[in-house]
């Protein structure tokens, strides 16, 4: 008899489960549970095991369970993933209750200074991730998961998109290349996610395909909400390729490096100063800026050296990135320290703001600030200046109606 | 004899179902926090006269088994132990198995706490050498007496709950058994040195004041005299040399290990920011954390808010770690008040620094006293396994009902004026947040705030807490709302698990009277 595994099993095993399924043609449903929460949740867990079998089209089959206090969303995405290995061309999907945070489009130029990679395995780093404040939480689905739970990360994704709370951070998954990349889309896109960040990307034409492939699901799925690209580079040839890329699509709102890749592709490896890599940043740079998106730094990946964290993100910001990538919950507070505005920087934008608005309120198509004559680029620069010093703590939210500082 | 058997049960003052008789004595059921205040006289010793013991001060026996001969060890009777060593005591196996050698039965072990590495005991509790333990039970103990195998109620006290239950005769003891780090032939004896050194020998003190008998144990016999002697010779019968007592790398970890957890980090901050933010932060305050990882944390963070706001502590109270040491050499406090040392850097402080003073549930825990130190802590950051809606708290048990931890100073610590518990809102799907607590050990009215990455819930009885966060942009929330978002998130309430009526434990609260009863799981 053929089995079907989804999960990780090994005494590691926790907020999670393995999932052996055996496919019957007789006999009902078989459960055979084995779980840490067995004398709180046990009878509630056989449950769901049949109301998801149920869900899936199936009254026949052994289902093996060993869980480790997972959450509902997920014994249901290993119980659907380990079926589907047995039945690939089974098309009912069993879908959990949805969480308690409604889902609105995000802004095109909202904050991104914050991004944390979660992998799309393991479920126990997802569901506190969005308490850290971080501005965007990536469910990833590439690098960090292995070949053979490829598959039961998509759908853990799907329903933890579906069920969890991500207190407001913008809800990014990370999607394979290829046809697995394809897959990965038709299972996230119809739900509650705001960015699809797409790996190594070389050339325009991938783009372009994608955002077909994206039309279309949206399409079936009678989506509305608009649905953003952040593609990331990660090779010479799609840093030469910058500007094209980053004017591919009308989906991109951010362009992110991945200096690992990058870096072997050159035929070198990363330093701590960083000189092999310093054309690749600028030019990406220069090629989100004149497409008016947000160039988006890469990963800083030793999560103990939290002074070598602040060092590269000054250097980021120096080098006009709008933010950076995390892997661990602890590096968000550090990367919006470094992203946020100096006080003589806050300052000044306020006194620009200030002279824009009285221009506003007058009427007058010039700002001017003294006898200095203020370009429209930077007011732009001074709003944006606010905005973030506001979202940093630096700055009340109420600024305007309070007496200008000395 | 089993006195798990015939019990009668009334109803107390927290709505809890207790025994009347406790292992053969009768109990007192809780009446409420504060309430209860025995009369009379504490116990004392017997009358010593000092020509009966050696003139040259030299008190060794050849052996374990000849010392507890010449204690006048027989069937029945108490033995104690203190928990200094933790999980790496060699001694207490040897001593009831010179005990088995010896033939006596149904002795009751009253340690401050057994661990993992007591499991071995198990052999004698099944054998009837030990009739029952009385104390914290971890590990393999507490699975034992879990399931309902050991004849007498596992008795749970807190540190200065066992203190008191000795000065009012509840728990006679005939023979302390003090492991020594190093001692004298006279029985003066140190934590603070020798290659089993472990800091303190504070809850082996009640033991040596109050036994009928006590024999100092050692690895690292020095002469006369044995400075400083945390205790005293004056008060020990017996002294044994033993080529090993303890592990010395299960005794003290070289380095407290911080959490690595990115949930527990977070709690332990919020903590540390409700700590600045209430204003309880202030120059000449004090607070208590424990060696947890959580409370290790917000120490730390605790620390660098000081520093921001120049802000001096008078002192803290330990478990000293080398954080709190850390803090004690940068100025930031002006004492390490300390009932136990957690790691080297803890021991090492303790011998060298004079503001580094050791202490002993008498003086800080204890109900008997005039007064005690805990009362007088602006903070103190504590574990739980499980809060209710009335924030009352369990630490003794888990949800699914078995023993699990002992009380520790934990209770006693409840009467600091502000109690906080940072525990995360749920551990592997189990929502710590319920109805009503499985075990009651801390009743809700002492505990002041309950934190989690979910948010912070202030008791409503603490208005002046309430107010004086009410514009800090803290998370703070009704337990009712984190406990509905909590649910949501793990599928509803868990199941309660289904007890029998065989009662297995009782849990005494710091005056001595039984909060609540701990019964068997349905298997």
């Amino acid at each position: 008899m053929s089995q079907y595994i989804s999960g990780r099993p090994g005494p590691s095993l926790s907020s999670d489960l393995v999932v052996n399924y055996e496919p019957k043609d007789s006999g009902g449903v078989i459960v055979r549970l084995k779980s840490k929460v067995q004398a709180l949740y046990g009878e509630r867990i056989e449950a769901q095991a049949r109301q998801t079998m149920t869900d899936l089209g199936l009254n026949h089959g052994a289902l093996e369970i060993e869980d480790a206090g997972a959450l509902p969303f997920v014994i249901a995405a290993r119980i659907e993933a380990a079926v589907k290995m047995a039945h690939p061309d089974l098309k009912q999907t069993s879908l959990p209750q949805p969480g308690p945070e409604t889902f609105s489009a995000t802004p095109r130029d909202r904050f991104r200074r914050s991004r944390l990679y979660v992998p799309g395995n393991q479920p126990k780093l997802m569901l506190n991730a969005g308490i850290h404040g971080g501005d965007g939480i990536i469910l990833d689905l590439e690098d960090a998961v292995a070949l053979t739970e490829k598959d039961s990360a998509r759908l853990i994704v799907r329903n933890a998109l579906i069920a969890l709370n991500f207190f407001g951070a913008e809800r990014m998954v990370r999607i394979n290349q290829g046809e697995r990349g394809r897959l990965d889309l038709m299972a996230v896109v119809p739900c509650p996610v705001h960015l699809i960040l797409i790996p190594k990307v070389e050339d325009a034409e991938e783009l372009e395909t994608l955002d077909r492939e994206v039309d279309q699901i949206m399409a079936d799925c009678g989506r509305q909400v608009p649905i953003h690209f952040m593609p990331i580079l990660e090779s010479a040839r799609g840093i030469l390729n910058a500007l094209t890329i980053a004017k591919a699509s009308p989906r991109n709102v951010a362009l992110a490096i991945g200096l690992e890749d990058y870096t072997a592709d050159i035929g070198t490896q990363r330093s701590l100063e960083g000189t092999e890599s310093f054309f690749a940043r600028s030019m990406l740079v220069n090629a989100a800026r004149a497409a008016g998106i947000q160039p988006i730094d890469t990963v800083f990946s030793d999560v103990s050296d939290m002074d070598g964290l602040r060092q590269s993100v000054v250097e980021a910001k120096q080098l006009g990135f709008d933010g950076k990538g995390c892997i661990h919950p602890r590096q968000i507070g550090v990367i919006h320290e470094g992203f946020a505005p100096e006080e003589s920087e806050i300052q000044k934008a306020v006194r620009i703001v200030r002279a824009f608005d009285k221009a506003q309120a007058q009427g007058l198509g010039v700002v001017s600030l003294g006898s200095k004559m203020i370009d429209p680029p930077v007011v732009k620069r001074a709003l944006r200046t606010v905005d973030l010093a506001v979202a940093c703590d630096r700055l009340p939210e109420d600024w305007r109606e309070q007496e200008v500082q000395a | 004899m089993n006195f798990r058997e015939n019990l009668e049960f009334v109803i107390n003052a927290a709505g809890r179902k207790v025994p009347t008789m406790v292992n053969g004595r009768p109990g007192i059921p809780f009446q409420g926090v504060s309430k209860y205040r025995p009369r009379g006289q504490v116990t004392a010793v017997p009358i010593r006269t000092c020509s009966d013991y050696p003139s040259d001060g030299d008190k060794r026996q050849p052996s374990l088994k000849a010392a507890l001969q010449a204690a006048g060890l027989r069937d029945g009777m108490t033995i104690s132990s203190h928990h200094h060593f933790r999980n790496g005591d060699l001694l207490m196996n040897q001593v009831f198995k010179a005990a088995a050698e010896l033939g006596v039965k149904n002795l009751r072990w009253f340690p401050s706490a057994a661990f993992p590495c007591h499991a071995p005991l198990i052999e004698y509790l099944d054998s009837g050498v030990i009739g029952w333990i009385e104390g914290s039970l971890n590990g393999p103990l507490g699975d034992y007496a879990s399931s309902g195998r050991m004849k007498g109620l596992a008795v749970l006290r807190s540190h200065g709950g066992r203190w008191q239950a000795i000065q009012d005769g509840e728990v006679q003891v005939d023979i302390a058994v003090i492991a020594a780090p190093t001692a004298d032939a006279f029985g003066n004896a140190t934590g603070d040195r020798g290659p089993s050194a472990c800091g303190l020998l504070g809850f082996g003190l009640a033991d040596s004041l109050y036994a009928r008998h006590s024999i100092v144990v050692t690895d690292n016999l020095v002469p006369f005299p044995c400075v400083p002697w945390q205790i005293q010779g004056n008060h020990i019968d017996f002294v044994v040399e033993l080529p090993e007592i303890g592990d010395p790398s299960k005794i003290i970890s070289g380095t407290t290990q911080l959490t690595r957890s990115p949930d527990r980090l977070h709690i332990a901050e919020l903590a540390a920011n409700f700590v600045a933010r209430a204003g309880i932060m202030k120059d000449g305050f004090s607070f208590q954390a424990g060696a947890g990882g959580t409370a290790l944390a917000f120490a730390i963070y605790l620390q660098e808010l000081m520093k921001e706001a120049k802000v001096k502590a008078r002192f803290v109270r330990g478990g000293s770690t080398q954080y709190l040491v850390s803090m004690l050499e940068q100025g930031l406090t002006e004492y390490i008040l300390d009932g136990q040392t957690f790691d080297l850097e803890g021991v090492r402080s303790m011998r060298e620094n004079p503001h580094h003073v050791n202490t002993s549930p008498f003086t800080s825990y204890n109900w008997h006293g005039k007064g005690c130190f805990a009362t007088m802590l602006d903070c103190v950051v504590l574990g739980a396994t499980e809060v209710d809606l009335d924030f009352n708290a369990n630490v003794v048990t888990h949800s699914d009902g078995k023993l699990l931890h002992g009380i520790g100073g934990w209770q006693n610590c409840l009467s600091s004026k502000c109690t906080i518990l940072p525990i995360p809102a749920f551990r592997n799907r189990i929502p710590i947040i319920v109805d009503r607590v499985t075990t009651l050990v801390g009743p809700g009215e002492l505990i002041d705030v309950i934190i989690t990455e979910r948010g912070i819930a202030i008791n409503p009885k603490r208005k002046d807490l309430i107010e004086a966060t009410r514009d800090s942009g803290l998370p703070i929330r009704d337990i009712r709302d984190i406990k509905a978002e909590v649910d949501q998130l793990c599928g509803g309430p868990p199941e309660k698990p289904q007890f029998t009526d065989d009662i297995i434990g009782v849990v005494k609260w710091v005056d001595g009277t039984i909060l609540d009863s701990v019964f068997r799981v349905q298997s």
